[in-house]
């Protein structure tokens, strides 16, 4: 394994929920993400799953730079990109960029694709109106679009051809690392296998890293190569997505797994029922992770639950 | 139909006004302040005097043609500042949120608090009468609303996927509000300032009646109205003119606004079937 592209140590998202009451007595903290750890390899596809409201758009968020983080360290190529010493939002963008999930919201509605393919490149410095139009020609070609619709307006496509649109855009400035936040779940079943090998393609021709936050267990078996399980905000259980989806050690995941409305897996892993939901405001204290099987991981409160269980 | 027929109403009233104002010079049989004839004042409409003649022998009909120029001023250019007003404090107190918003939103209330009229009486009386100060005090007493109107638009604009991809492409907040957010919460803006200018109108009515406005004996039509309230029994159509040229402007303009409103509103969802 080659060294790190992204490093995420003991990641720590808390907001402050307002209280009750005309006062608003009783100010808590809601803790979002709760001592998130993890790598990402150039090149790997690494997916974030778990339920809504785990945590896993959050900890995107922060690697983003949207939210920052109230605890913890975020290094891409071991520079930190958190604190006082952070990048600007210019030099962190040809570092991460993001896939929305809704093809509608992502786009200006008032632009036509190439101003918003061509105002980012400007920005960043390619001012040339020929080396622009070539690498959006390009770009627009390589996520299967031909170079002429870029005239048009995002409402002038279909809901697959705008997520190529928010493909294009992330890709415009060449980052290394895309996040791809639930990147088919708004899509047609018939458009997501399209998009999802578009992804796979862009991935080996560009040498990109993928982050993907995703809970349609299909998607995350066919396309990521590491896969970590995220609830109420700590990592539960990470390995190699064939750990994950063969032998699933954590009952969380297990019950995850189970759950996949698939006959090839029906039936394959038994699940008993977990029902384990931790304060989030007063949550226990993230104990250590413990390696099962190389590469694998468990979190141990959960390994002694499951044996109690 | 009726949206339609609001807007194509609203539109004709306001291209009226316009062409009124714009073209007064040519339009008006009579100059509004040196045809003054007393030995023909307060004549009924005829043939020659369409709408009559005021106290000084005015011709009614040139007045309200150059009136509309002063109408059209004050309803345009105070809308203008208002709208410059409110969408530059709103938008930033949106985008920005924390302090400058609790400001921004504490101004707006109080600026709600007060009446926009007695304000602007006031501002009056400190810049003295005349246009220009009439275009200031009409221009900074009304972008209460159009603030309200650009900080939520901004909120719910905010969380869009387009607003989040442009920061993290690197631009900065200000391109973001220029680029991402105001030209997608343009049309409510458009609609506020459309039904401002017709409050503008009357408010530069009822300034101009209080004799804060425009000063005789240049015309406007609250100042017609002002000299017209003596004569009421004698002459009414001195009143009834200018009277109906601001109640005509101000429907044209606020048919205008809901016109533009109902049009304008099934493009400012983002979701397009």
């Amino acid at each position: 394994m080659t060294a790190p592209l992204l490093e995420v140590d003991d990641l720590h998202v808390r907001f402050p929920v307002a209280g009750t009451g005309l006062t608003g007595r009783g100010k808590r903290l809601l803790h979002a993400v709760n001592g998130v750890s993890f790598s990402l390899a150039k090149g790997e596809c690494l997916s974030i799953v778990g339920e809504s409201g785990c945590g896993k758009s959050t900890a995107a968020l922060s690697i983003m730079g949207l939210q920052e983080p109230t605890e913890g360290e975020i290094r891409f190529r071991g520079r930190p990109m958190t604190g006082p010493s952070a990048p600007t939002r210019m030099e962190r963008a040809k570092a991460v960029q993001i896939v929305f999930q809704d093809p509608y919201a992502s786009l200006n509605p008032r632009q036509t694709v190439w101003r918003s393919l061509a105002d980012p490149l400007r920005l960043h410095g390619i001012t040339a109106k020929s080396e622009s139009a070539d690498r959006i020609a390009a770009l627009m070609r390589s996520v299967g679009l031909t170079p002429e619709q870029a005239g048009r307006f995002p409402h002038e496509f279909s809901g697959g051809q705008r997520q190529r649109i928010g493909i294009a855009r992330a890709l415009i400035l060449e980052p290394e690392i895309v996040v791809l936040d639930e990147p088919v779940s708004a899509l047609d079943v018939s458009i997501r296998a399209q998009i999802i090998n578009l992804l796979l393609d862009l991935q080996d021709q560009f040498g990109l890293s993928y982050l993907m936050i995703s809970h349609d267990l299909s998607v995350v078996e066919h396309m990521s190569d590491r896969v970590m399980v995220m609830y109420f905000g700590q990592l539960v259980e990470t390995g190699s997505w064939q750990q994950i989806f063969a032998s699933p050690a954590h009952p969380y995941t297990r019950r995850l797994i189970a759950a996949i409305p698939d006959p090839a897996h029906f039936g394959r892993i038994s699940a008993e029922p977990f029902i384990d939901a931790p304060n989030m405001f007063a949550p226990p204290a993230a104990s250590d992770l413990t390696e099962i099987a190389p590469g694998h991981f468990i979190r141990r409160t959960a390994l002694e639950g499951a044996a109690r269980a | 139909m009726r949206l339609r027929f609001n807007l194509a109403l609203g539109a004709f009233l306001t291209t009226l006004v316009i062409l009124a104002g714009l073209l007064a010079p040519w339009l008006a049989p009579f100059d509004p302040v040196l045809d003054a004839d007393l030995m023909s004042s307060e004549l009924p409409p005829d043939g020659t005097f369409w709408f009559g003649t005021d106290a000084q022998g005015r011709d009614v009909y040139s007045r309200i043609l150059y009136g509309a120029q002063i109408s059209l001023t004050v309803g345009i250019v105070s809308q203008v500042i208002n709208s410059v007003i409110g969408v530059t404090l709103g938008m930033t107190a949106g985008y920005w949120g924390g302090w400058w918003d609790d400001l921004v939103s504490g101004l707006t209330n109080v600026m709600l608090a007060i009446p926009s009229l007695i304000f602007a009486l006031a501002v009056m009386a400190v810049l003295g009468p005349g246009l220009p100060s009439l275009l200031i005090a009409l221009g900074l007493t009304n972008w209460s609303w159009t603030c309200r109107i650009a900080r939520s638009s901004t909120l719910s604009l905010k969380s869009q996927g387009y607003v989040q991809a442009a920061q993290t492409l690197g631009y900065s907040d200000l391109r973001i509000m220029f680029t991402q957010i105001l030209p997608n919460m343009m049309g409510p803006i458009l609609v506020m300032a459309t039904l401002g200018m017709g409050s503008a109108v009357l408010s530069e009515a009822a300034l101009s009646f209080l004799g804060l406005g425009i000063q005789p004996p240049f015309p406007s039509w609250g100042s017609m109205l002002t000299d017209a309230q003596r004569l009421l029994q004698l002459a009414p159509w001195v009143a009834v003119f200018p009277g109906l040229a601001i109640f005509l402007s101000v429907l044209g303009f606020n048919l205008l606004g809901d016109g533009l409103r109902d049009s304008l509103d099934p493009h400012m969802r983002t979701r397009k079937p």
